[in-house]
């Protein structure tokens, strides 16, 4: 009962601090604040086709930010997720453009989800093992990949992948409808991905707090130097949580491929995998609310797409109120700990 | 300078860790402060270096009220402290290290304060080569060098935490004439310890503290047994009797085995202990023991040489196939290395024993019970005391365990947990199984040992049966005579 009214004081002056915040940054411009809040408001719960785009954004973002979840368990910090996304949609796009001329489209988009994943876990384990074996921060060595995976797409737009005819910013040739993610009629969102993403949150929920794996791969984290007494290798499990990472990451990409662009553009990653670091980041490294944050972050984002228009805001203002958030958390949980620490 | 503590209270939410300290210490004298885990000494050494307020009190420094809240602001008011651990920076030279931090010396000149230095240092008796990098030198040497930049930037009252604690004989005794010579100049010297030989050698006065209060104070010369006494409220338990089997089969068998590791490696070992043998290793800290035991339990491979143990040869084996064994291996360093801070005794157990959730909690309340831990199965293991953390350590250890591996078992436990813990392994473990530790206490390897190995630099200088135990001897093969 204590906790919960802490952290019902907690998310409330983590709201005040933002509103606060962003509302004197708006009436340094000379904005109404509070329009500005109405218009995010419409514009990301104003209609049903405006949340299922506020639903497209949340998926991926919520797979990237329980795969971080995994990384950070061991204490990790993978920043690479950006690249392992982008590694995942160049996986996807593989095996899609492999079967642009078969007549079995959905073995080729299960080939998808699998490359998707594998690739993008690859690509993770190869900034574990640049830790474990080359004793590069993961950090270091995530960001480092995340750029050449940005390279890697845009040699395959322009290179390899191109349009037949001409090569632009604007991605390769288009899937045909049959390559992409099952939908409904009428959906502007596919309840497959909504399903599948829903049954990894469940999953990671049973992992993280409840197996043997995810107890084991807290051990590591906390202390890796007492997790051999215990007959657990930290590179183990430090690899096994990235990979997990990595492919949760992969995943995401694969969906932004085939549910969402229906081809490989050089952006295809839209910054999910960083704004996946902040959004665990607010759910204090906690499950639970990772899921209601992302959803907050997804409507944010869409809800700020259309202040342009209305306001001639810039649609940063979504960025703004995210970076804002993550600075009260941290500042909130961190008065937190220091309270906490001198009453010791 | 004069310190007087008046009716210091300290609550931690419902725990009230201090109950009113009355103490008076005069300067220019040598004063201890003695008594079991968690009687609140380090409670109130904390609050007179700054480190925590008080609820309720006061302090005087010589007759007049102050008031302070940080490290900072006591300092600045002349009050020192020496921690257990080394506060420096070991990347930095000694020299470094002496002039560094806004509370030392304002000249900033290397040649003036190496002067300085050097000439603390003389009247000290330490000998410090300004130059070496602090993270070579040894625990006594580190010490020597904050005892120096606390004398540098004019302390006036000096609290020392367990000082002794990992340094050779030699430092110990530089360490104690350096203490009389500040006493003499009319410094205040605090003194908590534990080994009551040595408080009581060096102390003018000792006050003893038993549960957040003043239970005594006694003026020197000193009764052992009536400072036990004050200490402890049950009277103090015999050591324990050794049992008297005949060593059996071998467990463990070390064969001409090269390392690297600690201050000197380990150099052609080669040993064969066995079934019913309580092994002490002796040495002073660092000297390959810690190595010798981590060897033992497979948690680093040798250089050359071979290691076998509970029949299996090391080569290629992993600390988990040596547990499943029946070996088992207990850290110096409970929090660092040995428990998961952050889990709590029950995760411990789903951890150590692979075991669901409600099976583990039932193990840990049977744990909690057996081995007297205090605490709850939800306790977070950083919560519990030392002692209780050992008892827990020693709860995880299988109850078919044949090779206990213990490092520095008794490391910062009062007496009585020291001796609980070692009925406990000796009747559970001493006749079945082979104990093998290492103390920096000789009193307690010579208590508990049937045999004993002394290290000196990194090589097993002697191999005595218990019938060669003798102090003198053992102490002297230490410092490598």
């Amino acid at each position: 009962m204590k906790r919960i009214r802490q952290h019902l004081t907690d998310i409330l002056l983590i709201l005040g601090l933002v509103l606060l915040f962003t509302s004197l940054l708006l009436w340094m411009v000379k904005a109404p604040p509070l329009e500005a809040f109405q218009n995010l408001l419409a514009g990301s719960f104003g209609s049903w086709s405006r949340f299922t785009r506020v639903l497209n954004v949340w998926i991926p973002l919520t797979l990237c930010s329980f795969g971080l979840l995994y990384a950070f368990r061991t204490g990790l910090w993978n920043i690479g997720v950006e690249g392992q996304m982008v590694l995942g949609a160049v996986g996807a796009t593989w095996a899609l453009r492999m079967g642009m001329e078969s007549g079995s489209p959905l073995l080729y988009l299960g080939l998808a989800l699998v490359s998707g994943a594998v690739l993008g876990a690859l690509w993770a384990l190869f900034a574990g093992w640049l830790k474990i074996r080359g004793g590069v921060h993961e950090i270091f060595a995530g960001l480092g990949l995340n750029f050449v995976a940005m390279g890697l797409v845009l040699w395959l737009i322009f290179g390899p992948w191109k349009r037949a005819g001409i090569a632009s910013m604007s991605g390769t040739q288009p899937f045909p409808i049959e390559l992409w993610f099952p939908s409904l009629p009428g959906w502007r969102v596919s309840p497959f991905a909504i399903a599948l993403t829903v049954a990894v949150i469940l999953f990671s929920f049973w992992v993280l707090n409840r197996s043997r794996f995810g107890l084991n791969l807290e051990a590591v984290g906390r202390n890796p130097r007492a997790a051999p007494l215990y007959g657990l290798s930290p590179r183990q499990y430090m690899l096994a949580a990235i990979a997990i990472s990595g492919a949760l990451a992969g995943l995401a990409g694969m969906l932004q491929v085939s549910g969402i662009y229906h081809r490989l553009i050089p952006a295809i990653s839209s910054g999910y995998g960083y704004l996946g670091l902040l959004v665990v980041m607010l759910a204090n490294f906690r499950l639970l609310p990772v899921p209601f944050i992302a959803l907050f972050f997804a409507a944010l984002n869409v809800g700020s797409i259309q202040l342009p228009m209305m306001m001639q805001l810039d649609s940063s203002l979504s960025g703004v109120i995210q970076g804002a958030s993550v600075m009260s958390a941290l500042l909130v949980f961190g008065l937190r700990r220091l309270r906490a620490g001198r009453a010791e | 300078m004069h310190i007087e503590l008046q009716q210091i209270h300290k609550r931690f939410g419902k725990v009230e860790a201090l109950k009113g300290i009355d103490l008076k210490v005069s300067g220019g004298t040598i004063h201890g402060l003695v008594g079991e885990n968690g009687a609140g000494k380090s409670t109130l050494m904390k609050i007179l270096t700054g480190y925590l307020s008080s609820s309720g009190g006061r302090i005087l420094l010589d007759g007049e009220a102050v008031k302070y809240g940080t490290p900072a602001e006591a300092a600045g008011l002349g009050i020192g402290m020496l921690y257990q651990e080394p506060q420096d920076f070991p990347p930095l030279s000694v020299l470094e290290n002496f002039m560094v931090g806004r509370d030392s010396h304002p000249d900033g000149n290397r040649a003036r304060q190496r002067k300085r230095l050097q000439g603390l240092a003389e009247k000290a008796r330490f000998e410090l080569d300004p130059d070496t990098p602090v993270e070579k030198l040894t625990i006594g040497e580190r010490q020597q060098l904050e005892l120096l930049r606390l004398l540098g930037r004019n302390a006036r009252v000096l609290i020392l935490d367990e000082p002794t604690t990992g340094i050779s004989e030699r430092q110990k005794e530089r360490l104690f004439q350096a203490l009389y010579q500040m006493r003499d100049q009319g410094r205040t010297i605090l003194l908590i310890s534990h080994k009551l030989d040595e408080v009581s050698s060096l102390c003018d006065r000792v006050t003893i503290l038993r549960q957040g209060r003043v239970v005594g104070e006694e003026e020197a010369p000193f009764h052992i047994s009536r400072l036990l006494e004050l200490m402890f409220d049950q009277s103090h338990q015999e050591p324990v009797p050794r049992p008297d089997s005949r060593p059996g089969r071998a467990i463990l068998d070390f064969d001409r085995v090269v390392a690297r590791g600690e201050r000197n490696g380990l150099h052609q070992c080669s040993v064969t202990l066995r079934q019913g043998e309580v092994v002490g290793l002796a040495g002073l800290s660092g000297s390959g023991q810690g190595l010798f035991l981590r060897l033992a339990a497979a948690l680093q491979r040798p250089l050359e040489g071979e290691v076998h143990s509970l029949g299996h040869s090391h080569r290629g084996r992993k600390h988990s196939a040596f547990r499943r064994a029946g070996g088992t291996f207990l850290p110096a360093d409970r929090l660092e290395e040995g428990l998961i801070p952050g889990f709590t005794i029950q995760d411990h157990f789903a951890l150590a024993r692979g075991l669901p959730a409600h099976k583990a909690r039932e193990t840990a309340v049977e744990a909690i019970d057996r081995f007297n831990i205090h605490g709850q199965p939800e306790s977070p293991v950083d919560a519990l005391s030392g002692g209780n953390q050992q008892r827990l350590q020693l709860s995880l250890i299988p109850e078919d365990a044949r090779l206990i591996l213990l490092e520095e078992p008794t490391r910062g436990l009062d007496v009585s947990s020291g001796e609980w813990i070692w009925h406990h392994l000796l009747e559970r473990y001493g006749t079945t199984g082979a104990i093998v530790f290492s103390s920096a206490e000789l009193e307690e390897i010579l208590a508990v040992a049937t045999r004993v190995l002394v290290f000196f630099d990194g090589r097993v200088v002697r191999d005595l049966g218990s019938d060669q135990l003798d102090y003198q001897h053992i102490a002297s093969a230490m410092t490598g005579n």
